[in-house]
């Protein structure tokens, strides 16, 4: 087992987790409340990552954030380092491509949320920041959890964002998916074997403690 | 003498625009808006409070514009000091009895907030709800919490939706009554006219968004009563 991997792969998806909630919870209210003509289009965006092949994702960010554009060359200049083949650049390339996973649960939270309460919320007094932080949040918890989990293991099974931009820097950008790849590459499919045997159960048991928490309010049968 | 005006304001439906020109005044405490489903009773309400946007239009409420098309005024619900209850309750599901009668007056003191909240489920006679969540409440005591949230921050004005309809006739009796006892200035919708024949108030009769009577109830709703009934489907 590549432990290093392992444990970059667990820093990974938590802070992609992290920045992904405070990104989308936002996000996910404008989405919710505005009226803006440019709803559709921000969400179109918003969503897109799920349609994508991950490698044209994987491509036009490395372009992005390589030295062939401006924003890579500012952000080398500043960091002294360039944003790609780097973790900071893995973090950027994974919240873009697991947004759909925090954003639609999220909306769809939001969107449940009985329109009456939010009106009395409003009558009462309350601001944007109090109706989403004190309403719309509590009563959003699972869809919260749902992103929160939705992201992690999204994220630990990621391959080709994170090839793409990352390459396979053992430490650095080498994650558990990439792993896998070099051990197959290597033909040490009982070291691949152990390594997916590990991806599979993470995910297994996010979906496994989402769908318990979930109950079964959905049951239709007595 | 308080009153409450709408100029040529315009919804635009999917089914074509409706609009309501509408004045009365509120000299009375209870004022009673009576008429057909359709009529656009509840659009009013709704407009007052601030939670629907006509297109255009002007709408003052003791000569203060809440709404002006032309100008850009469009003073935020909350700051109408408007209350308003509907049919359905909309308790915060996840807030005690206390906490949601206690969300609008965040900015008193604790002390006077917690007597404040004491005081309107006293109103009421809800006071021993308080530690319950809506979910615990029959329908009779979540409407009582809605009032008494409504009011908790003093309103000058209580938009009431039929609040009693979906209530048993002991309830509805129990809670019109404290409710008659309020200080508070009332406007109240309704197309019950076995319910609204008890009301001290005045009327405005509203037909396809037009005022087409106003003034005492029972002289008002007399002469058009035939009419009425037959509207009503009576």
């Amino acid at each position: 087992m590549d432990l290093q991997a392992l444990a970059l792969t667990f820093r990974l998806a938590a802070t992609t987790t992290l920045v992904l909630l405070a990104a989308s919870i936002p996000l996910a209210y404008w989405i919710v409340s505005t009226r803006s003509r440019l709803r559709p289009l921000v969400e179109a965006l918003s969503t897109l990552p799920i349609l994508l092949p991950p490698t044209v994702l994987g491509f036009y960010l490395l372009v992005l954030l390589g030295p062939r554009t401006a924003f890579g060359r500012v952000t080398a200049h500043l960091l002294g380092h360039p944003l790609s083949f780097s973790f900071a650049g893995l973090v950027i390339g994974s919240v873009i491509y697991s947004l759909p996973f925090a954003v639609q649960p999220l909306t769809a939270g939001f969107h449940s949320i009985d329109l009456a309460i939010l009106e009395q919320a409003r009558l009462l007094g309350a601001g944007r920041l109090r109706i989403l932080s004190e309403i719309m949040l509590p009563l959003s918890v699972r869809s919260v959890v749902a992103a929160a989990a939705l992201c992690f293991t999204h994220t630990v099974g990621e391959f080709g964002v994170v090839l793409m931009i990352g390459g396979d820097i053992p430490g650095a950008t080498r994650t558990l998916s990439i792993a896998i790849y070099d051990q197959v590459q290597d033909f040490s499919y009982a070291q691949a074997n152990r390594t997916s045997l590990l991806l599979i159960g993470i995910a297994l048991i996010a979906l496994i403690l989402l769908y318990a928490r979930r109950g079964n309010n959905g049951a239709r049968h007595a | 003498m308080p009153e409450l005006s709408t100029h040529d304001v315009t919804l635009r439906h999917h089914q074509g625009a409706f609009t309501l020109d509408v004045q009365f005044s509120l000299e009375s405490p209870w004022t009673v808006i009576f008429g057909p489903s359709g009529a656009g009773k509840s659009t009013i309400l709704r407009i007052l409070a601030g939670l629907a946007s006509p297109d255009s239009g002007r709408i003052t409420l003791a000569s203060q514009t809440v709404l002006d098309s032309s100008t850009g005024v469009a003073i935020p619900p909350g700051r109408r000091s408007i209350g308003y209850v509907t049919q359905q309750p909309a308790l915060f599901p996840h807030l005690t009895v206390q906490q949601n009668v206690a969300f609008g007056i965040r900015h008193l003191e604790s002390a006077a907030r917690a007597q404040r909240v004491t005081e309107m489920l006293h109103l009421f006679g809800a006071e021993s709800l308080a530690r319950r969540t809506p979910a615990q409440l029959s329908g009779g005591e979540r409407q009582r919490v809605a009032l008494a949230r409504a009011l908790a921050p003093h309103p000058k004005l209580l938009l009431l939706d039929e609040p009693l309809a979906a209530l048993d006739d002991a309830s509805a009796n129990d809670i019109l009554t404290r409710l008659l006892a309020l200080e508070t200035r009332v406007v109240y919708v309704s197309h019950d006219l076995a319910e609204i024949w008890r009301l001290p108030a005045s009327v405005v009769l509203l037909e396809s968004g037009r005022v087409t009577a106003t003034g005492p109830l029972q002289q008002v709703l007399a002469p058009h009563r035939d009419r009425l009934l037959k509207l009503l489907g009576g």
